[in-house]
């Protein structure tokens, strides 16, 4: 009956183990059509390294290589906590005052519209070239998606539930710990997980400039000694990354807001 | 309990203002069942919210329990048309919310024993611990039900509470209604579109005029108690009331009585 309407349910769409295991499929697939080009085409490592060469290089120095992708995890969880406790507070602030908003917002856009390529080597003459200037990019990339989502989630609240919570004479204080902001964490969580992959990416992009740590610079140098396998690896430890910072995200939400996950 | 006198509420709207109702005097006994019916947009959702002092009027004097209403009172509760119910809390604690709110209150203890009898009466159970989503529509409303008799208020503003449901489970709600009211002696204003269940469940049913509201006629339903939709009992009363109501909703008003907006 619904065959054409709904769409099938299988075994792939409804076992967990296929949850797990499909993505992996789709990796493999896509590493296998890498490694295949490489081979058909006779392609020259310093061009393009096959999948093979990238793994036999990380373990050439695997400690190393494991101490910058700390170096730079580090960088982008401190930003994005900083850009959490900076932007969710700015978003409440800005949801609760007309006046605020129409004051702070262009400042917002502005600051988000600037190419953050642009202010790295700016960062790194106000900060010097410790972590500050890593930590403060990070914040930079990351800041706005999370007030966006923040602040769309605060107006989200159903009027029907603010009207229960006014004739149960509940305080101000109330019915935005006790409603609001409750009701906003799934789309606050929304932001969080569009702002860790940009995260990450800020880090990358402040490491290429007056760094001397991190995945960025190892990117960096292997380019300046035509090293594309390395820069590869390196590349390859950056999005690894950026996966485990995304779903332990999820994993947190999952936990956190059980009652959120039947929307989806 | 409820004393409406020349109560009247003006809206600005984004074109003008908009005349929601007008000249209201309305006078609710202790432990009446009273219904409201009127055309879509007459002002029935207002007059509930002024009486749950939600909305000061524009005009005219609202007392509950002979005092001003100046703000929602703890001994009012309100019930909506959808069951409004906080989706991160269970049962439980959703049917407890009224009473976490109020921080005057001491005896949460009671009150959990108060939710379980509560919950045990429309039949949930052991649905304590669950989720608002993995419950049907109807128990969810049956979970607002119970949130609203929490506190035993002395007066429930109803505002269409039962239209989203399928008629078994309004009839069966509608039952319970009837029995709780008797067991407690609430006073009930409830909002319905449907005349039949208007006419079934009131002592009085006030019929508003289409914009602005006004008092079009209060009813008096003499049939005896309890009455269902279900069972066939005082189908012939109920039906010639309904008649009645009927023609009263959907009669044109006097020429004279209309004004131009
Ligand atoms: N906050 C408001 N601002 C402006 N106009 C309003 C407001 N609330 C209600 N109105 C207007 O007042 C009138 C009465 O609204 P109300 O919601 O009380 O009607 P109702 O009888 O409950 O209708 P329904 O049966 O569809 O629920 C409508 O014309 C509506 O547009
Ligand atoms: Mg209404």
């Amino acid at each position: 009956m619904s065959r054409r309407t709904m769409p099938k349910r299988t075994w792939l769409t409804d076992s967990p183990v296929a949850a797990v295991l499909l993505p992996i499929v789709g990796l493999a697939v896509a590493i296998g059509l890498w490694w295949g080009a490489t081979i058909a085409f006779s392609i020259e490592p310093y061009l393009l390294p096959s999948p093979w060469d990238v793994v036999v290089k990380f373990f050439d120095q695997p400690a190393y290589l494991l101490q910058e992708t700390g170096t730079s995890m580090l960088e982008t969880v401190e930003g994005f906590g900083l850009a959490i406790v900076i932007g969710v507070p700015i978003a409440l602030v800005i949801v609760r005052s007309v006046v605020l908003e129409r004051l702070v917002y262009p400042l917002l856009l502005m600051v988000n519209s600037i190419p953050k390529v642009a202010i790295a080597p700016l960062l790194v003459i106000w900060m010097g070239f410790g972590q500050w200037p890593k930590v403060v990019m990070v914040l930079l990339m990351c800041f706005f998606p999370i007030v966006i989502s923040t602040a769309q989630g605060m107006k989200s609240t159903p009027t029907e539930l603010v009207e229960l919570m006014r004739s149960l004479n509940a305080s101000r204080a109330q019915e935005f710990f006790k409603l609001r902001l409750r009701y906003a964490m799934p789309q606050i969580f929304t932001g969080f997980k569009v702002a860790i992959s940009l995260a990450v990416i800020g880090s990358v992009i402040s490491e290429f400039v007056g760094a001397t740590k991190g995945l960025g610079y190892v990117i960096q140098q292997s380019g300046a000694s035509a090293d594309t396998t390395l820069a590869f690896a390196a590349i390859t430890l950056l999005s690894v990354m950026s996966i485990v910072l995304f779903y332990a995200l999820v994993l947190l939400e999952h936990w956190l807001l059980p009652w959120a996950q039947e929307k989806r | 309990m409820i004393r409406l006198d020349g109560v009247g509420q003006v809206f600005d709207g984004r074109e003008g203002q908009v005349t929601a109702l007008e000249k209201i005097d309305l006078h609710v006994r202790g432990g009446e069942f009273v219904t409201l019916i009127g055309r879509s947009g007459c002002g029935k959702s207002t007059l509930l919210r002024l009486i749950a002092g939600l909305l000061p009027p524009t005009s005219g004097a609202v007392q509950v329990a002979g005092k001003p209403v100046t703000g929602p009172r703890r001994d009012v509760s309100f019930m909506f048309q959808r069951p409004a119910l906080l989706p991160w809390r269970s049962v439980l604690s959703n049917v407890l919310l009224p009473v976490e709110i109020d921080k005057g209150d001491r005896n949460k203890a009671e009150y959990k024993e108060r939710a379980h009898q509560l919950l045990e009466l429309v039949g949930l159970q052991g649905f304590e611990r669950r989720l608002p989503h993995e419950l049907s529509g109807g128990m969810q409303q049956r979970v607002s039900l119970c949130r609203s008799l929490i506190r035993d208020p002395q007066v429930m503003l109803m505002d269409e509470p039962f239209s989203a449901l399928d008629a078994l489970t309004r009839t069966e709600l509608s039952e319970e209604l009837q029995r709780i009211k008797m067991e407690l002696s609430t006073t009930i204003v409830f909002v319905t579109h449907s005349i039949e269940e208007a006419v079934v469940l009131a002592d009085r049913v006030v019929v508003l005029t289409p914009r602005p509201g006004r008092m079009r006629e209060v009813v008096d339903i003499d049939i005896p108690r309890p009455r269902s939709l279900g069972q066939n009992a005082h189908l012939t009363e109920v039906a010639a009331i309904s008649g009645r109501l009927h023609a009263l909703l959907s009669e044109k008003e006097p020429v004279d009585e209309v004004r131009p907006r």
